[in-house]
Order: C-alpha cells, then structure tokens, then sequence
C-alpha cells in the first residue's frame, strides 16, 4: 500500500527522523497561509502516487507570495501518469551541502532486509546500480538482527553514506529508527531519497517514501486508515471488495481467468493471436458465483470492450460454480458483448451442460478460445 | 526416483480441522500419499477422517514419526505455525496458504534455514511426485510418470501446462510450485541440483512470470554447472510496468523484471522459451 510523501514524513517525525514536515494544502490560498507560516522561500511538491514528479513539474520553489499562487495553481491543475493532483506538500526550502540516498527494503534476490546506501543521492538508484554498482552500499540483515539493530552496527554503513562528513552518528541514528518504523508498521520500503546535509550541517530527510505490506494490514488499522481513496484507481477498488485482482489495459477482449500465471499466459496468447487484452482478472481459486458476477461487472464497464474470453482450468475452482455465476450475471444485467468460454477440470461436464443453448461460444483449449475471442472481436 | 518427496514421505496437516485442511488431507491420501496426522492448537486429540490431531508440531512428529508437514493455516495465524514447523524435527514445510505478512515469512524462513529445514512456499499449491504422492493442492490426475521435472511460480498455469505435457505422452518426475510469493524458501536456483542429480529426471520445465531476477540466476546456473536441459515459459508479457498482477511477486519494477526482457536473456543463455503453452511439449522433445 503506497502513501503520499507529506503522511511518509508525519511517520517520520514520529520515529524522530529529522525532515522537513511542512504541511498540505489543496488550494492555492491554502499554500499562501502554510508559506506564511513558515516563511520563504518554500517547495511546492505535488501528492500523488507515482514516481518523476520533478521531471513532471509537479516539484517547484518558490520565493514570493506571487509566484507561489502561480504555480500552486500550475501543479494543482496538473495529471502526473494518469494521476490528477488533488494535494500540495508546502515545505521549507532547504539550502543543501551535500545530498545521499539511504533505504530500507525486503531484498527478494538475497531474502534478507536490506539497507540500499549511495553516497550521491537524488537520483535514479535503480540506474546507479545498474551503471556503476560499486557505488551501492548495503547492509544485510535477517529479521532477528533488525530487531537488535543499534548505532555502532550502522556506523561503518553511515560513515560510507556521507565521506568526509561529521554526521555518520546522526545517520546511524536515523537508521536505526528506520528499522523500528519498519518492523513496527510492516513497512516494505522506506526510503529517502534524497537525505541532505544542509547550509547548517543538519541531516535532513527532504523526501520520504514508504510502502506497507498488503498482507499485513489486518493487523495494522492504523496503516489503512492512510489510504487515500481519491488516488486509487475505483476498478481496482471495487475488486478487491469482492476478492478479484483486476487491472484495466487499453485492449478490447475483456478477460476472466482462475490464477495469476494462468491469467497473464491468457491475455499473452489473445496478443499472441493478434488481439488486445482489456484487462487483467483474477477470480482466484474460489468457487463463489458472486465472484464471476463482479468480475462480468467490472469488465463491462468499460465501453471499448468488443468480446469477453473466459479461461477456467478447475482445480479448487469448479467449473460448474463458475457457469452458474455467468448465467446469474445474464439474469441481472445485460451482457452486450459475445462470450467465449472454455471450462476444463472440476464439474467441466455439468458446466459445459448449463452453458450449452445459452449463446456463449465454447472452446476446448486456451489457445483455440483466445484465437476465437480474436476472431470475434475483430467482427464486432 | 523424484526429489522432495516420494514413498517415505511422512506427512502432518497444519491447519487439518479447516475446510481447506481437511479437504485437501483426504485429497492426498487418496493419491497415495501417506499422511499420518495433523496440527491445531486447542484440538489435540480430536481425529479428521480417521487421522489423529494433535495441539503441536512437536506432539505430532514425536507421535508420528513425521518427516513433512503441509500447511493451509490462514494467514494471519500463519507466522505461529511457521515458527513452530521451524523449531521441529521436520525436514520439509510446504506452505499451501497465500497473503501472509513478508516479515513473518522471512522471519520463520531465517529460523529454518538455521535449522535445516526446507520452506516450499508460501503461496505454493505444493509439490507432487507422479504416480506416488503429493503434497498440497495440486490436481493430481493431470500427472503420469514420465522424464520431466517442472518448477513454478504459479497454479492453474503449472497444471495448464502439465496437462499438455502428459497430453503429448510426456509424463513427470515431480512437479514442484515455489509459490508466487517475492519471498519464498525455495527457488528455481534450489531445485536445479536436485534435478540434476535426479537419475530419471531428463530435461526440466521452467515456468517463470514477470518480477524477480530467478529465472535468469537460474539459467545462468544450469548452463555452468548441469548436464541436463531447460525449457522455460515466462508468463505476463502483457503486464504493464508497476501494477501487480494477481502472484504478490509478479511485479515489474525494473526493465529486467519484464517478460520480454527475460524471455531475450534466456535465450541468449541457450534455454529455448516457448511463446505458447502447446509449444512447450515439442520443445521438451527437441531438447530430450
């Protein structure tokens, strides 16, 4: 779960990681009485869940009342990636000495809890590891050590991050608190990127990301109550309620599939066959007929869908549960569109019986009912 | 032969007195796997068909002389049960339950590889050795005894192609799900020197998605340090950047982690990729 830069920060403060707070604003007057407060110059920095924002224009300072409105009106008008900006970061402006980048995440390559370090900061790391990964510094560490984690283990990773500095202790200090953040809220990143030395020799966190793990939000009420619903795509919301996963995609052959590689493998063989993929659904390995009534809702909501392709391999699935869902979704709303439908495993033979005279075209194998879809498709 | 498991396979339900448990307790005892008991706190000394219950791993591998436990535990009761698997005379874990907290898999995971034990999983439907036993959710009728290892991230996509494989007449050693999980116990990387030591083992099927960098280690592997051939299918080559697609793992965060980028790695490596499911039989054949 992804949260906005200016809660990240709040997070931080409580930990005791030095940043700059500032405070949200979504009008341009609201900028003026928080510059106000604060004084100039200050950084206006758009909210919203995507990376790039500076090369966006959605980060600018600003040193007067004047140009503050002008641009504050700029950036709330502006779509990052698809991502309207609806929220301000108003913070102070910080003159930097020096800038690094330090995070904290699951490593999946090595399974261990990893602190990422690069002595130049503000930049793309992905890439600085890529280009020269000498630069990257790291720190490996199994859960049991992030728990016992204390300065004097950080320092020599602290004294790497900021050469030359006199700072590596506050460093340390502020990686420690990283791993207590991230062990107390089930965090999967936190990072800052960059952390800066500034005119006054004070570390600062002057950007702050964080991410929670999905799985661990039952127990973490706290952490859902910062999920921001306005910056969340509705589709995606609403499946999840109903426990699908489902992407939309700019294709015309809507898609219904059990299982996540099975669901990937069948919008590949759609492209494969010349076709486009509208979504991605997965109606996971339940047997709810509620579920293929939520996901024939879903996918139909979007107009540029011509044909609706349903691959069920029966596992924990069965094929039957799947059937009498589709025929209730028929009974409840308009289906405006064709369906191919292919049903193997579990019940396939009851399944195949309740379809049969209803109009859908059945297919035998996922590769002959995507090249079907296809067809279809291409004659609506 | 197989690897993981095979007829000494001893095997406790972790979480038998739920209706997945259950269920898939009495699934594999008629495959033929031999499940000695099962584990829920707070209702030892109840049975399920027939197979005695016991209130800890420990009551029950001491009783049962278990060597492998599966586990259906939901997820938020997930991380006790791991805990316990690790601090056990078990020798393998397979963890059949999806969506548990990454900190508490890594936390019992670290706790096993100390001990010695081997986690498959979590988010895996299991491992099934054809024609002997499984352990999991895997359906077992799609598999015949035959020369191919399979190894893969996904479910219904891993019997999807294992049953075009038997289809062509291709039948298996042992078919092993790792999990969709970014964090698993055991990975392709794993898996290799097993197949490779696996006397009826010929050629391995690699079935990989987007997310991750394994694929490629594993390629990599092989092509340095075995004598038998891969084939592989990489899923989600219409996966866009950043959106997880359905597996917690199957996500694009980098260039690398793209379909297309493996698939190209890949084959620059030697391992023919299949670009449909029905071409994997025909690849396996030409590599055998």
């Amino acid at each position: 779960m992804k949260i906005h830069e200016y809660q990240a920060k709040q997070l931080f403060d409580k930990f005791g990681i030095a940043t700059t707070l500032g405070s949200v604003a979504s009008t341009p007057e609201e900028t003026v009485s928080a510059a106000q407060s604060m004084g100039l110059p200050v950084v206006l920095k758009a909210q919203v869940h995507t990376g790039g924002r500076g090369k966006a224009g959605g980060v600018k300072v600003v040193s007067s009342i004047d140009e503050l409105k002008e641009a504050a009106r700029t950036i709330l008008g502006l779509t990052i990636k698809d991502f309207p900006v609806k929220k301000l970061l108003v913070a102070p402006a910080v003159k930097i000495r020096t800038e690094a980048y330090l995070g904290l995440l699951i490593d999946r390559g090595a399974s261990k809890v990893t602190f990422i370090g690069c002595a130049e900061g503000g930049v793309e790391i992905e890439q600085t590891a890529k280009q020269s990964p000498e630069k990257i510094i790291r720190l490996e560490l199994t859960v049991a050590r992030l728990k016992a984690l204390t300065e004097i283990d950080c320092l020599d990773f602290a004294r790497k991050l900021l050469p030359g500095a006199g700072q590596a202790d506050d460093a340390a200090k502020i990686m420690v608190a990283m791993a207590r953040m991230f062990l107390e809220l089930d965090c999967s990143l936190i990072e800052i990127n960059p952390l800066v030395i500034d005119e006054s020799g004070r570390l600062l966190a002057l950007d702050a990301k964080v991410l929670f793990d999905d799985n661990a939000l039952f127990r973490h009420p706290d952490n859902v109550a910062l999920s921001d619903p306005e910056s969340q795509d509705p589709d995606e919301v609403t499946a999840k309620e109903n426990r699908l996963t489902f992407v939309r995609l700019n294709g015309e052959i809507g898609c219904m599939v059990n299982g996540a590689g099975l669901a990937m493998t069948t919008m590949d063989t759609i492209k494969y066959f010349g076709g486009s993929p509208a979504n991605f659904l997965d109606a996971g390995g339940s047997s709810d007929p509620a579920k293929s009534i939520a996901g024939m809702k879903l996918i139909l909501s979007d107009p540029r869908v011509k044909v609706i392709f349903i691959n069920i391999f029966g596992g924990i699935t069965r094929c039957d549960d799947v059937a009498r869902g589709l025929l209730a979704a028929r009974e409840q709303f308009d289906i405006p569109v064709p369906i191919v439908i292919r049903l193997v495993g579990t019940n396939e033979k009851a399944a195949r019986a309740m379809i049969a005279g209803n109009g859908m075209i059945l297919a035998d194998t996922l590769e002959d009912g995507a090249r079907m879809a296809v067809e279809v498709g291409n004659r609506a | 032969m197989s690897i993981l498991v095979d007829k000494n396979t001893r095997v406790i339900v972790q979480g038998i007195t739920g209706r997945d448990g259950s269920f898939h307790a009495e699934k594999m005892r008629e495959y033929g796997t031999n499940v000695v008991g099962g584990v829920t706190p707070g209702k030892g000394g109840e049975t399920v068909s027939g197979l005695p219950v016991f209130g800890s791993v420990n009551e029950a591998v001491e009783a049962t002389g278990a060597n492998t436990s599966v586990m259906f535990v939901p997820a938020r009761f997930a991380k006790q049960a791991l805990l316990e698997a690790a601090d056990s005379a078990l020798k393998l874990v397979v963890c059949v339950t999806e969506g548990i907290p990454t900190l508490d898999v890594l936390e019992a995971y670290d706790l096993m590889r100390s001990n010695g034990i081997r986690l498959v999983g979590p988010n895996s439907p299991g491992i099934a050795t054809a024609g002997v036993c499984k352990v999991g959710i895997m359906p077992a009728q799609l598999f015949i005894p035959g020369p191919v290892g399979v190894m893969s991230r996904s479910g219904t996509l891993t019997y999807e192609i294992v049953a075009s494989l038997t289809a062509a007449g291709l039948g298996q050693t042992t078919c092993v799900g790792i999990g969709g999980d970014p964090i698993i116990g055991t990975r392709y990387l794993d898996l290799l020197p097993m197949f490779e030591n696996d006397p009826e083992t010929d050629v391995v099927v690699m079935v990989g998605e987007i997310g991750g960098q394994d694929e490629i280690v594993a390629a990599k592997y092989l092509l340095e340090n075995m004598s038998k051939r891969m084939v592989a299918f990489i899923a989600g080559l219409t996966a866009p950047p950043g959106k997880r697609m359905g597996h917690a793992g199957a996500l694009v965060e980098g260039e690398d982690e793209t379909a297309a980028s493996k698939i190209a790695k890949l084959e620059s490596l030697g391992v023919p990729v299949a670009r449909l499911i029905s071409e994997i039989p025909k690849l396996v054949a030409q590599v055998a």
